[in-house]
């Protein structure tokens, strides 16, 4: 405290806000350079999935019923990538928030809930550029041929955006409903499951049929089918996939803003 | 006159309990059946920083605030006094909107909390955490900073407060007082007119209570109002131009410091412990009283001058005890607390 003269600083009150866009700008900003920053966020985010697309298409260890590998891996990981981000990430990170008063404190702030929003929706869909830059790279160079056609990418976007809302619905309601550490570990456990049985990278005709309805139901093979089916086949719109990733949208967004609890 | 010392005890809580109901009641009678009935006319006029009128706040069946009523001026510093439990958090954070009172008024700068209105013109100092553990220092301040539309320079802020070399420390490595000093830094840097600061000295050295203090004394220059709880009775003491003691969710006592502890003086002095106060008190003038509390420290009230002096000095003599460390003090803030609030653990 010796400095504690040494600078006047003028208190005199002079309140306002700061425009709602550099509000959401400051707080997205910080929200990505915090996970950019956490080794085990990094690990969910980039660090599983680039092993998974390497390890999967070089070693031969899963039948996916004839076809290059790499192109049946590279949609399921960027489908794993989205809710790694979104669901997995979204939900920890959030919980935690919720646990040590941030979110509290943030509510004393201009930053309004709609804005603190806004800016984590902001800072997930930043996130998820980085990891499809680096996925589809690595799936390139690995010989990923995708249909490249505006349409194709157009329709994955709408896929990706429409995934981003049902898993950040889904990370939400678990954040702000469970204790921090709970939802630390459930959010960890659904991945896995998720993982497992969404086609990513384990082909749900590998299953047993009575299963397979319930499981094209799961967000993430809604994900991983339609980017599938986009990318690989330049398909038309997989009209079900979006119906499936809508309806979990709508379903655990209302979810969440019914229940969440800020404290 | 007190014979014994519960007699003396209850005598004491009894007519402080009473002075401080006649001193919130004279504050306050004209304005709180004034403003009862005129809160809109108060929005439009220069309206208190704070004004809460019998607010009521349950937690089950437990009633935390039990019909509470205060005012906090503006560009004065306020402070809240009281134990544990008392209801100090509760009623700040219905005055920053983040719980609901169960009945009552509540009027932050003329409005009902938690408007949005409100939020730039508010600073809050949580009594623990509201930082992500990995911000780092410098960042977190200037997150919070980019809020607010003229913010303070947030370098010449941390500077301030000590935290220039910890500028690039991760939140959960600062002492538990640097984490104190930059919340207290992020509650003033939007340039608000009401701050409101949640025990904010609580686990600070010496040196950086000090900044803290001076920091307040600031703000209420520079015409910011200051609500704050605190345990420290010299730090209301200090502080504070309207302390307000709180006790089991109702106001027990509230005006200035000086009028709080009032003009008496007492005498005190430590000697054996036992001594038979009987005789002392009989040869005391009528409404004086005298106790031992704790044991070998002695307090005797009363028309203190050279007369009760040498009354106590004969009765030492006769008792055959040197009084050490003997004092004619005002009395504390901290007399008056433990008076209104009682001497129990909670």
């Amino acid at each position: 405290m010796t400095d504690s003269r040494a600078t006047a600083l003028d208190f005199t009150p002079a309140p306002a806000a700061a425009p709602f866009g550099r509000m959401v700008l400051a707080q997205a900003g910080a929200e990505v350079r915090a996970t950019l920053r956490n080794g085990e966020q990094l690990l969910l985010t980039l660090i599983i999935p680039v092993l998974l697309l390497v390890g999967f298409s070089l070693a031969p260890l899963i039948d996916i019923g004839g076809g290059s590998r790499i192109d049946f891996l590279a949609p399921g990981v960027l489908a794993l990538a989205i809710m790694s981000t979104a669901f997995t990430g979204q939900a920890i990170a959030t919980g935690f928030e919720r646990r040590y008063g941030v979110l509290k404190r943030l509510g004393a702030t201009p930053l309004s809930r709609a804005g603190l929003l806004l800016a984590k929706t902001a800072a997930v869909v930043a996130v998820e550029c980085v990891q499809v830059a680096v996925i589809v790279a690595v799936a390139l160079a690995l010989g990923w041929r995708p249909a490249g056609s505006p349409l194709a990418v157009l329709q994955a976007l709408l896929l990706v955006l429409l995934g981003t809302a049902a898993f950040s619905g889904l990370g939400l309601l678990m954040a702000g409903t469970l204790r921090a550490e709970a939802t630390l570990a459930a959010a960890n456990l659904v991945y896995l499951v998720l993982l497992g049985a969404g086609g990513v990278v384990f082909p749900l005709s590998k299953f047993p049929a009575g299963m397979r309805p319930a499981l094209e139901l799961l967000p993430i093979s809604a994900l991983t089918g339609g980017l599938r089916s986009v990318l690989t086949g330049g398909a038309a719109l997989p009209l079900g996939a979006l119906a499936v990733l809508a309806a979990w949208a709508v379903l655990s967004l209302g979810l969440a803003a019914r229940t969440f609890r800020w404290e | 006159m007190c014979t014994s010392l519960s007699d003396f005890h209850s005598w004491v809580i009894e007519s402080a309990k009473r002075a401080g109901r006649r001193l919130s009641i004279s504050g306050h009678a004209g304005l709180r059946h004034g403003a009862a009935g005129a809160v809109p006319t108060l929005v439009a006029m220069e309206s208190p920083a704070v004004e809460l009128i019998d607010l009521v706040k349950r937690y089950g069946g437990t009633t935390a605030i039990d019909g509470l009523s205060l005012r906090a001026e503006r560009g004065a510093v306020t402070a809240v006094l009281g134990p544990n439990g008392a209801g100090k958090t509760s009623t700040v954070e219905i005055c920053e909107g983040f719980r609901t009172a169960d009945a009552g008024t509540v009027r932050v700068l003329g409005l009902p909390p938690g408007r949005s209105a409100l939020r730039p013109r508010v600073g809050v100092m949580l009594q623990a955490g509201g930082v992500p553990p990995a911000a780092r220092c410098a960042e977190w301040l200037r997150l919070v900073s980019r809020l607010y539309a003229r913010p303070l320079d947030c370098a010449a802020l941390l500077s301030r407060l000590g935290l220039t070399e910890h500028a690039r420390t991760p939140y959960r490595r600062l002492s538990g007082g640097q984490q104190q000093r930059l919340s207290l830094a992020a509650a003033v840097v939007g340039r608000p007119e009401l701050v409101f600061l949640d025990e904010p000295t609580a686990g600070l050295d010496p040196q950086a209570r000090h900044a803290c203090w001076e920091l307040v004394g600031e703000l209420r220059s520079a015409g910011v109002a200051v609500v704050l709880t605190t345990h420290h009775m010299d730090e209301a003491e200090r502080l504070a131009d309207h302390v307000v003691i709180i006790d089991r969710g109702r106001v027990v006592a509230e005006g200035s410091p000086a009028s709080l502890t009032g003009a008496e003086r007492q005498l005190r002095f430590r000697a054996r412990p036992g001594l038979g106060l009987d005789e002392l008190l009989n040869a005391l003038p009528d409404g004086s009283a005298a106790k031992e509390s704790p044991a070998g420290h002695y307090i005797i009230e009363g028309q203190v001058g050279p007369e009760l002096l040498a009354t106590v000095t004969a009765w030492c003599a006769a008792e055959g005890v040197t009084a050490d460390d003997l004092r004619i003090e005002r009395r504390t803030l901290e007399d008056v607390f433990l008076e209104l609030t009682g001497r129990e653990l909670r």
